[in-house]
């Protein structure tokens, strides 16, 4: 342990070289775009060794960032000068920074591996690797930007890979139109990113985070944009936190903009598990912790009439319990965990929005280790069941597929915060004590606890439908289990996502500590606060059981045989299979709204400035023939006794114009040379 | 033969110009004759910074300015241009320059 | 300086060079781009940022997309992007013709004395720059303007099928 503190003070990376873990994957990303299709091996190769580089880069930048975990270092430099003064941008290194980092590198290392298996009958995985190297790149350059517009636009990078990633086989309709409404929907959120950056900028002059004092997260700034109120009584600061946080809603899949990150499934499982898990949806969570000295900057204020982090606190509830609600009734695996993912970053928000950032950034490590997991575990069972994706048709793979089981079942048992050994359950409990211990209102605790019944008995549902029982299509009875380089990912991410949760462990919240930039560890008893503890043990015991007994004990026979909840309840199942109808209301009220638009604008185009246009047409028109007439009874004698002779010089000049474009510019050319050699010649001064 | 900075930059502009020549003089298809003639273009901005640059007067942004017109022009020129192109593709189904002849005296 | 000067100029140079020789049309536009981003590194390099930025903006992000849509318009089947070869005698012609202007200019420019280059390199901000385009040259600005416009309407014009063809090819 002395060895590994020693080596870890070796390993050191000065802020102002901190571009580098974002560069490596950018310039992995444009050596695959310049390898030719052949040239699958070298793409993944050298996007895998910038991940792993990148990777040990931002160790090194953990390590240097746990010297002074107090302290934000940045590097600030002038972009360009504006009218007004340069624009400058920069980079932050922090704990928060450097642990999520370490994170999105590790995760993205693995999924990569991982890859590497699945795309390997796939023509186009040059392609593939070099955007998910943007992909990476652009996440990595959200995490270490001082700037918010630096921020922005790594922000739109992340937004434009996941488009690419997201429509990869666009010859398929469902991929090309999930990756655009993936791309639209966020960019409604992105709106209210800008907006807020825009007022930003306008109220504090300056975009950088940290700034000896000037930044925007400072208390010279915060305590300005308190100060200052605008509509409806709201504080400046409350109203730019909450246009920012529409960026993270978008991005982060919250009610009501959720509807994208399900349909994102289409895109391949390795881009599935990086923007569930690492990158995309990551990136909103981040945002608001990055942010949160501003979002946090209203609390003190008694007379306004809503604070940011309340509106936060309770998007994310109504997520998190829609979300698991949801994923109940959902019989795609990947649309199970998909729905799950929703449901849990509901809690990173609400963690958020209570008042714990540490909480939510806790959850969002390991969440991102588990999911990840889960989701290349579902990789490889689409992979060995030749993409069949409906739970009805898999079963029965516990048999030929172990290791895929194995490492799956560990992943559902930390989504489902299955207590003590499983990361999960202590990132969870820190969120669920944190809404226990905040005084807006208890309503987000509820909505937490009820939908931790509801993750555990889902994904028992999940578990039990696809890996236990008999085989329920040809393609699940032929499954076998996955080559080893997707295999060992899969175990790489079990072990993290058992071990990390013992960085925060209510005994030892070293992470919590170090986050908040503390130097000390202040553990207390696990027994402090125990009964909430024990009523969530209790909760997931009883979301396991429900579990067990609807679909483990009476395990099903046929593919289209119903549900037995179906059965209990067909009305709400079907309601929730359908997603709450969602896609539906907003394709009837936005999508109505916006062909109604378009009518109208078609309406006043076609008669409003078309008969406009029309008028001055027969105006011209009118004029025309008064001129004709002088024209022709006046003015045409004289003129053709001209144009007679004027005929016949232009037949002799006809003769060079051969129509040969080329030949007229080689004679321009040499004409140049000839004009240019006498005006030598001569001496012409 | 000692030569000035100025003395380089034209040299290049000069070489870009006739590149961009020798492309407009032998290529038949018309997308890489407009191509070659954006380059001359292009060569003829260079010119214009490299005064302004390293010329006598150079407070005067007048070398810059000038180059923001001429780029200007030269975007309306491509896309009058490439639209020809289509245009002439429509009427004889190619787009070889030669061809391109029905207007001839 | 002198240096970096000749990196850009070689790069530039050559992957113009190279793009008017190839026979994909592809590559030639996407080399093309690489060119013109040289163009724009020598304008960063004598110092007009904003000029290099317009040169971006307009050549690599807007004119190179124009000629890759013409590219993919102008095909006559979905792999067809190489051309012919062309025919030796224009090509001779055309070195000659071409390598005459190249003599007579690098001739030109290698005997003349230009003046010394003044001591400090010129700074122009965005700032002067707008305000000189929106005073001195607001009448040229405005004609520029309308150019672009009548310019966008006329290759509208241009490349629009007529509306009978439309009907027809429906009817």
């Amino acid at each position: 342990m002395l060895e590994l503190g020693a080596f870890l003070r070796l390993m050191t990376l000065p802020v102002h070289l901190l571009w580098l873990i974002a560069a490596l994957p950018l310039l992995a990303a444009g050596i695959g775009a310049l390898t030719p299709r052949r040239g699958r091996a070298l793409a993944a190769g050298v996007a895998i060794a910038a991940m792993a580089l990148s990777f040990l880069l931002s160790c090194a930048a953990l390590a240097t960032a746990l010297a002074q975990p107090a302290a934000h270092l940045v590097h600030n430099f002038a972009w360009f000068d504006l009218g007004l003064g340069p624009l400058r941008l920069g980079w932050l290194l922090d704990p928060l920074t450097a642990f999520m980092c370490v994170m999105v590198t590790l995760v993205g290392l693995l999924i990569f591996v991982f890859s590497v298996g699945y795309m390997h009958a796939d023509a186009n995985s040059t392609r593939f690797f070099c955007f998910m190297s943007v992909f990476a790149a652009a996440m990595l350059g959200v995490l270490i930007a001082n700037s918010l517009l630096l921020l922005f636009v790594c922000w739109e990078l992340v937004g434009l890979a996941s488009y690419l990633l997201i429509g990869f086989w666009f010859h398929k309709p469902a991929a090309a139109a999930a990756a655009k409404k993936a791309f639209i929907t966020t960019r409604i959120g992105d709106l209210g990113l800008l907006l807020g950056m825009l007022w930003l900028y306008d109220s504090t002059g300056t975009l950088l985070f940290f700034d000896a004092g000037n930044g925007v997260l400072e208390a010279g700034a915060l305590g300005a944009l308190t100060a200052q109120t605008t509509i409806g009584g709201l504080a400046v600061s409350t109203a730019i936190g909450l246009l920012v946080f529409c960026g993270a809603i978008g991005k982060s899949g919250q009610f009501p903009l959720h509807v994208w990150l399900p349909d994102a499934m289409e895109g391949p499982t390795p881009v599935s598990a990086l923007i569930h898990a690492a990158t995309m949806v990551a990136a909103g969570v981040f945002l608001v912790a990055r942010v949160y000295p501003l979002m946090a900057a209203d609390q003190a204020l008694a007379h306004v009439p809503i604070h940011a982090l309340t509106v936060v606190a309770f998007i994310g509830a109504i997520t998190a319990l829609m979300g698991a609600m949801i994923a109940v009734a959902q019989n795609d695996i990947k649309r199970v965990l998909a729905f799950s993912t929703v449901s849990q970053l509901g809690y990173m928000m609400l963690a958020l929005g209570v008042g714990s950032w540490v909480a939510a950034i806790f959850h969002l490590l390991t969440h991102a280790f588990f999911k990840a997991l889960l989701f290349l575990g579902a990789g490889s069972v689409i992979h060995a069941a030749h993409h069949e994706q409906d739970i009805r048709r898999l079963g029965g793979l516990r048999g030929p597929m172990r290791t895929t089981f194995a490492t799956f079942a560990i992943g559902m048992m930390a989504l489902s915060g299955v207590p003590f050994l499983f990361s999960g359950f202590w990132s969870k409990e820190a969120i669920l004590h944190a809404a226990h211990a905040w005084n807006g209102s208890s309503l987000p605790l509820f909505a937490g606890l009820a939908a931790v019944v509801l993750t555990a008995f889902y994904m028992t549902r999940l578990v039990a439908e696809v890996f236990f029982g008999a085989p329920r299509s040809e393609a699940a009875g032929h499954a076998h289990e996955s080559p080893p380089t997707m295999t060992i990912p899969l175990i790489g991410l079990a072990v993290g996502a058992v071990l990390l949760g013992f960085l925060g462990t209510p005994a030892y919240p070293w992470l919590q500590a170090r986050l908040l930039g503390e130097t000390e560890v202040h553990g207390h008893s696990l027994l402090e606060g125990g009964g909430l503890m024990m009523l969530s043990i209790v909760l997931v015991a009883l979301g396991i059981g429900a579990g067990w007994a609807i679909y483990w004990r009476r395990l099903r026979a046929t593919a289209t045989a119903l549900d037995p909840l179906e059965r209990a309840t067909p009305r709400t199942f079907a309601a929730l299979a359908a997603r709450l109808g969602f896609d539906e209301l907003y394709a009837a009220t936005v999508g109505r709204l916006s062909n109604a638009t378009a009518a109208l604008a078609d309406a006043l185009d076609r008669h409003v400035w078309d008969g406009a246009i029309r008028f001055l047409a027969r105006l011209g028109e009118f004029t025309g023939v008064v001129s004709r007439e002088t024209d022709e009874d006046m003015l045409n004698g004289g003129f053709d006794a001209g144009s007679e002779s004027l005929r016949g010089t232009g037949k002799l000049y006809s003769r060079a114009q051969t129509g040969e474009t080329h030949g007229y510019l080689r004679v321009i050319a040499i004409g140049f040379v000839l004009l240019v050699l006498i005006v030598m010649m001569g001496g012409g001064q | 033969m000692n030569l000035s900075p100025l003395h380089l930059c034209l040299l290049f502009s000069s070489a870009l110009f006739c590149i961009g020549l020798i492309g407009a003089l032998c290529r038949s298809n018309t997308i890489l004759v407009l191509l070659g003639v954006e380059l001359m273009l292009n060569a003829a901005n260079l010119n214009f910074i490299a005064f302004w640059r390293f010329g006598p007067a150079p407070s005067a942004e007048t070398g810059v300015i000038f180059v923001l017109f001429s780029i200007a022009v030269a975007a309306a020129e491509a896309a009058v241009g490439l639209a020809l192109v289509i245009s002439i593709y429509r009427h004889q189904q190619n787009i070889r320059l030669q061809e391109a002849n029905r207007l001839k005296g | 300086m002198i240096f970096v000067l000749t990196i850009i100029a070689f790069l530039t140079l050559a992957t113009a060079a190279v793009a008017l020789a190839l026979r994909n049309l592809i590559h030639s536009a996407l080399l093309l781009t690489v060119s013109w981003s040289g163009i724009a590194a020598f304008y960063l390099w004598a110092g007009a940022e904003f000029v290099a930025f317009a040169q971006i903006l307009i050549y690599v992000g807007a004119i190179s997309m124009v000629v890759l849509f013409a590219v993919l318009l102008t095909r006559r089947s979905r792999d067809d992007f190489a051309i012919a070869p062309e025919s030796v005698g224009r090509a001779v012609s055309a070195l000659i013709a071409g390598g005459a202007v190249l003599g007579v200019l690098f001739g030109a420019v290698v005997s003349t004395r230009l003046p010394d280059p003044p001591t400090s390199a010129p700074v122009v901000t965005v700032r002067r720059l707008g305000l000189q385009l929106m005073s001195p040259h607001a009448a040229a600005l405005l004609v520029v303007g309308a150019l672009l416009t009548v310019a966008l309407l006329g290759a509208v014009v241009l490349a629009a099928t007529a509306r009978r063809d439309a009907t027809e090819d429906a009817g």
